[in-house]
């Protein structure tokens, strides 16, 4: 599943960022991979959905302690492997 | 800009470490804000004393890594990784918030990396404290080999050990050592290979070298030219293709050394950000955060439209004081008209404008400070992107309704340059409160009877049609300009939400003053001179003739007449020989020249002089109509005399000009056309050229032309007249 498919409150382990082929010519989805990881969405990290925007687009998720918002396209680049449905703590 | 003699400090770091409040902190009421050249990116220099020496600090653009996505971020690069060891910087002090360690320390790992000296400024040092984060400043300078200092820049707690650590590093003192990135022989390789491309004979430092060949590995089509030549770009292809991986790879590295610098030097207590979750809870609700967001846009309007109005009202009747004063003092001649209708006139125009630039500007950095403006661009980015525009446009949008001006200035806090460039050539199609004494005066007259159709009056269908189009009509050539001649994908929503914080004052007073002076400055010149050539045209050549009818006249009325009856008919005269003079100026011939070309929107040559001269600002078309048909300048959009006069107005065919067809024609025309000369001086200001403020003079204008067409010609098929 993706980043963008998990509900509030849930908490995730990324597995990978970008599609099989970020190497190649989709360079805006390259770009935006980048992006991602370089604000800490890395492949082993924990992330955890703070919230949803009103109008369902875009999200927070918390990472390293900082909460960054995120779209829906760009979290569909971001493969995760679900952890649990409650937030942590 | 920069001083060649004073050693260059420049001031790095994420958006959100406090970076600007560090700046203003140091170089105190000395420095200067400007523009790098050629983009408009804000460029803040000033100068800071250490010890016996003065350096030049430079606050760089936040960014949240050294890749070259966007203009900001890529004046940041030049800056600190120039093109030749010429124009390197002396030291690097990086700003990092001491809360949020984990996320700016990322960065601060890729400027150590580079090898200059270097200082580590753990910004909201009391912050961290209060929120139970302890930091071991003697381990994270143990681990990164150079000079960290625990700071708070708001209260000035820790400057005098910064200043210390610098002057060390000017020294030579506090450079890191080579950072042991875990990187595959492979990877290292490919880095390899691109540093002899870039650098063929190697005269760049070499962790310098290095730094710029990792920056065109991660970088992307920002990257600048000069670095990316065809043997660069070859070196990068093969190693994307030979390593997929190549990003994942150097960017886990650098992660992973920020969790070997941070591993026991960082303690935090579980609470975390406690207040920020609070405030979130209510302010990004699905429900509540709509709200308190309306209410916020609603304390804003207000703002804008009634409280700016007594300052506004103020300044108006200090210029006419000043006007009365200098007619009074000195002689009557053309030279005192051009002082005073062109020279006095044209500075009260700028100097109009600074109650609303300054309160949208204050509110925005209050908003932008507090952390509350990125909320806003995730809450309203659902919305924004029907019309691919970034969540940040919609404030910028809404103030359109206020005045383009301010709200053009307000772009400034979009990143993306297209997106703010987008925003901006848009949002002067939001009817701005100039454009409603035109409404208000074209329905009474255009629609005498009254009346009303669905329980609404004429007057208040016709204003909702005009605001509605203008809503539209700015939508929609949004939505057309991000595909046609901005065409490009919608910037990423990827930003950190910062904690809540309290706004510095020092900050705001700082930044509204930075932006009404460059108004002032720049933006105002350009309408003072715009003013004098519009009154020269509206009253050059002049009328001799008809002067020397209306001086007989009044000598003839001041033998017969006396007291009030005396004062009317002077009045009468003094009318009848202002429009006199406007018939016969250049301003008056261009409006009868215009007569074939706006004929087909209904509108005559009369309409046509009104058009030229609301360019000084739309509600001018009010006077100028009072002007062109005899009651004088002074009528207001409710005068009875002005609007009788209007009415009776007949087209040489006996037919009234002002019939409700020609009145919703001329109402649209306003909606759309670009008429006002400081929104085309600010927005090349805020572009950076005329070319930009040339394109929104003429798409607004074709746009306005074939929409007052359409309602006119459309109109008359129908058998409207």
């Amino acid at each position: 599943m993706d980043l963008s498919q998990l509900a509030r409150g849930s908490a995730a382990r990324v597995v990978r960022v970008g599609g099989p082929g970020i190497g190649g010519a989709l360079g805006m989805d390259r770009s935006i991979s980048t992006r991602l990881m370089e604000l800490g969405l890395l492949p082993g990290t924990r992330v955890h959905v703070v919230r949803v925007a009103p109008m369902g687009d875009p999200m927070v998720v918390s990472v390293r302690g900082a909460e960054l918002s995120v779209r829906s396209s760009e979290a569909r680049l971001v493969t995760v492997e679900l952890e649990s449905k409650e937030p942590p703590g | 800009m920069s001083d060649p003699k004073k050693p260059v400090v420049l001031l790095a770091g994420n958006p959100n470490a406090g970076k600007t409040t560090l700046f203003n902190a140091l170089t105190g009421a000395r420095a200067r804000t400007g523009n790098y050249p050629g983009v408009t990116v804000e460029r803040r220099v000033g100068p800071w004393t250490i010890g016996s020496r003065v350096v030049e600090l430079v606050d760089l653009p936040g960014s949240y890594s050294l890749t070259a996505r966007s203009r900001e971020e890529a004046v940041a690069i030049d800056a600190i990784l120039p093109a030749s060891e010429a124009s390197a910087p002396a030291a690097i002090v990086v700003v990092a918030d001491s809360s949020n360690l984990e996320r700016h320390l990322y960065f601060a790992v890729q400027l150590l990396e580079i090898g200059r000296p270097t200082v580590l400024a753990l910004n909201l040092a009391d912050e961290a404290k209060a929120s139970g984060i302890t930091i071991d400043v003697a381990q994270l300078e143990a681990r990164t080999g150079v000079r960290v200092v625990s700071l708070s820049a708001r209260s000035g707690e820790g400057l005098p050990r910064l200043n210390e650590a610098v002057a060390e590093a000017l020294e030579g003192r506090s450079v890191p050592p080579p950072i042991p990135l875990a990187l595959p022989d492979a990877i290292e390789q490919a880095i390899g290979t691109v540093e002899a491309a870039i650098d063929p004979p190697r005269a760049l430092p070499p962790r310098h070298l290095r730094a710029r060949a990792i920056l065109a590995l991660l970088g992307t089509s920002e990257t600048d030219e000069v670095t990316l030549t065809p043997p660069v770009r070859a070196a990068i292809e093969a190693a994307h293709r030979a390593h997929p991986e190549l990003e994942e790879a150097i960017i886990a590295a650098r992660y992973g050394h920020v969790d070997a610098l941070l591993a026991g030097a960082i303690t935090r207590a579980p609470s975390g950000r406690r207040l920020t979750e609070r405030i979130d809870a209510v302010l990004t609700h699905p429900v509540l955060g709509l709200v308190s967001f309306a209410l916020v846009m609603a304390v804003l309007f207000q703002a804008l439209f009634a409280w700016s109005e007594p300052l506004v009202g103020g300044i108006e009747n200090a210029i006419v004081w000043v006007q009365d004063l200098l007619r009074a003092v000195l002689p009557e001649g053309p030279l005192v008209n051009l002082l005073v209708e062109g020279v006095v006139a044209g500075g009260g125009n700028v100097v109009v404008f600074v109650p609303q630039i300054a309160i949208l500007s204050l509110f925005l950095i209050v908003l932008e400070d507090s952390g509350y403006l990125a909320r806003v661009a995730f809450v309203i980015d659902r919305l924004m992107g029907a019309v691919g525009l970034h969540g940040r446009a919609f404030v910028p949008l809404l103030s359109g309704f206020a005045c383009a001006v301010p709200a053009v200035i307000a772009t400034r806090t979009i990143e993306n340059r297209r997106d703010r460039l987008l925003t901006m050539l848009a949002l002067p199609l939001m009817s701005c409160s100039a454009r409603l004494p035109v409404y208000i005066l074209v329905v009474a007259v255009a629609f005498p009877e009254g009346g009303s159709y669905f329980g609404l009056s004429v007057g208040a269908l016709a204003l909702f049609a005009m605001y509605a189009l203008s809503v539209v009509a700015s939508l929609g050539a949004a939505a057309i300009m991000r595909r046609t001649v901005l065409k490009g994908p919608r910037p990423t929503m990827i930003l950190e939400l910062p904690p809540y914080r309290m706004p510095v004052l020092r900050n705001l007073l700082r930044s509204t003053w930075d932006r009404v002076g460059q108004f002032l400055s720049n933006a105002g010149t350009v309408i003072v001179a715009i003013t004098i050539v519009l009154w020269a045209l509206l009253h050059l050549p002049g009328n001799p003739e008809a002067v020397a009818r209306h001086d007989e006249a009044v000598a003839l009325a001041e033998g017969s007449l006396s007291g009030a009856s005396l004062e009317a008919r002077v009045a009468e005269l003094d009318g009848e020989l202002a429009e006199a003079q406007m018939e016969s100026s250049i301003g008056g011939s261009i409006g009868r020249l215009m007569e074939p070309a706006i004929a087909p929107l209904g509108f005559d040559w009369k309409i046509g002089v009104g058009l030229l001269a609301s360019f000084a600002a739309r509600e001018v078309l009010v006077s100028t109509l009072g002007i062109v048909y005899g009651v004088g300048d002074a009528a207001d959009e409710e005068s009875a005399p002005l609007r009788d006069r209007l009415r009776a107005a007949t087209r040489p065919d006996g037919t009234r000009v002002f019939t409700p067809l020609t009145g919703i024609a001329l109402m649209v025309f306003f909606v759309l056309a670009a008429q006002c000369m400081s929104t085309l001086a600010i927005v090349r200001r805020e572009s950076g050229s005329w070319r930009w403020a040339m394109f929104m003079l003429v798409y607004m204008n074709a746009l306005a032309y074939v929409g007052a067409l359409l309602v006119y010609q459309g109109g008359r098929l129908l058998g409207y007249s």
